[in-house]
């Protein structure tokens, strides 16, 4: 299932990376701390988070990860968008904290 | 190769920058994704830690087929207890660092564990380097 379907089936909203949206997501990866997420966090995983700062988007890049996933209703701040755009990550938006998010793109993907 | 990179001091918008680029080249030079997978994450640690702690440093990147060589310099406050430094979970970082989801005592631990050989050497009041080489397999 790739980025663009869950962002639909969860009712996430697509807040940047329009180009990323075609990404495959292989599994859901949870986590705040910067340094885990980098060194733990999956490649073509989802990760769910609610560090909304331009960080987060330099630790997907580099982890590889398929998506960010900003939970609990947190907003990008505006050069999180941006670097976004540049280094073609998607970012969607959740309503609900990380489990219920995680859950709700676990029952999606199986 | 060698490429050189210069880490500003105290701003995380540019930190990642040296590990993006050197991420990008390497991806054009054909590196398969583990190796360039653990440059990245080994380097970010290092800019982060020249941002939080060095108010910035210098990076050379030495790239071969058969292996990465980074070498990061600071001319920072250095370590006074370097082995304490390397263990999971010891920070000194501020508040505000942790706040923006840093700062949890990982830095150097991801370097040793994602570079095949590790070394550091540091002085108080004179600064830090950090040698670190990731192998290529291939």
């Amino acid at each position: 299932m790739n980025v663009k379907d869950i962002a639909e089936k969860c009712g996430f909203r697509i807040a940047a990376g329009e180009d990323a949206l075609s990404r495959s997501v292989e599994g859901i990866y949870c986590c705040d701390l910067l340094s885990f997420a980098m060194g733990r966090a999956p490649e073509n995983f989802a990760w769910i988070t609610v560090m909304g700062n331009m960080n987060s988007v330099a630790v997907a890049s580099l982890a590889d990860v398929a998506c960010i996933v900003l939970c609990d209703r947190v907003q990008p701040d505006e050069d999180m968008l941006k670097k976004a755009e540049q280094q073609d990550i998607a970012i969607l938006l959740s309503d609900q904290p990380a489990f219920d998010t995680g859950l709700k793109m676990y029952e999606a993907i199986h | 190769m060698t490429l050189n990179y210069t880490v500003p001091g105290d701003d995380f918008t540019r930190a990642g920058e040296a590990s993006g680029d050197l991420k990008r080249k390497m991806k054009k030079l054909g590196f398969p994704s583990d190796v360039i997978r653990k440059v990245s994450i080994a380097l970010y640690e290092g800019e982060i830690n020249m941002v939080i702690h060095a108010y910035g440093g210098e990076i050379t990147a030495e790239i071969s087929s058969s292996e990465i060589d980074l070498t990061l310099a600071d001319t920072g406050p250095g370590i006074p207890d370097i082995e304490k430094a390397m263990q999971d979970g010891f920070s000194t970082a501020t508040e505000q660092v942790r706040n923006l989801g840093f700062g949890a005592g990982m830095g150097l631990p991801n370097m040793k564990k994602y570079s095949d050989e590790f070394h550091i050497e540091s002085e108080v009041g004179v600064g830090t380097t950090v040698r670190m080489k990731i192998y290529n397999h291939s």
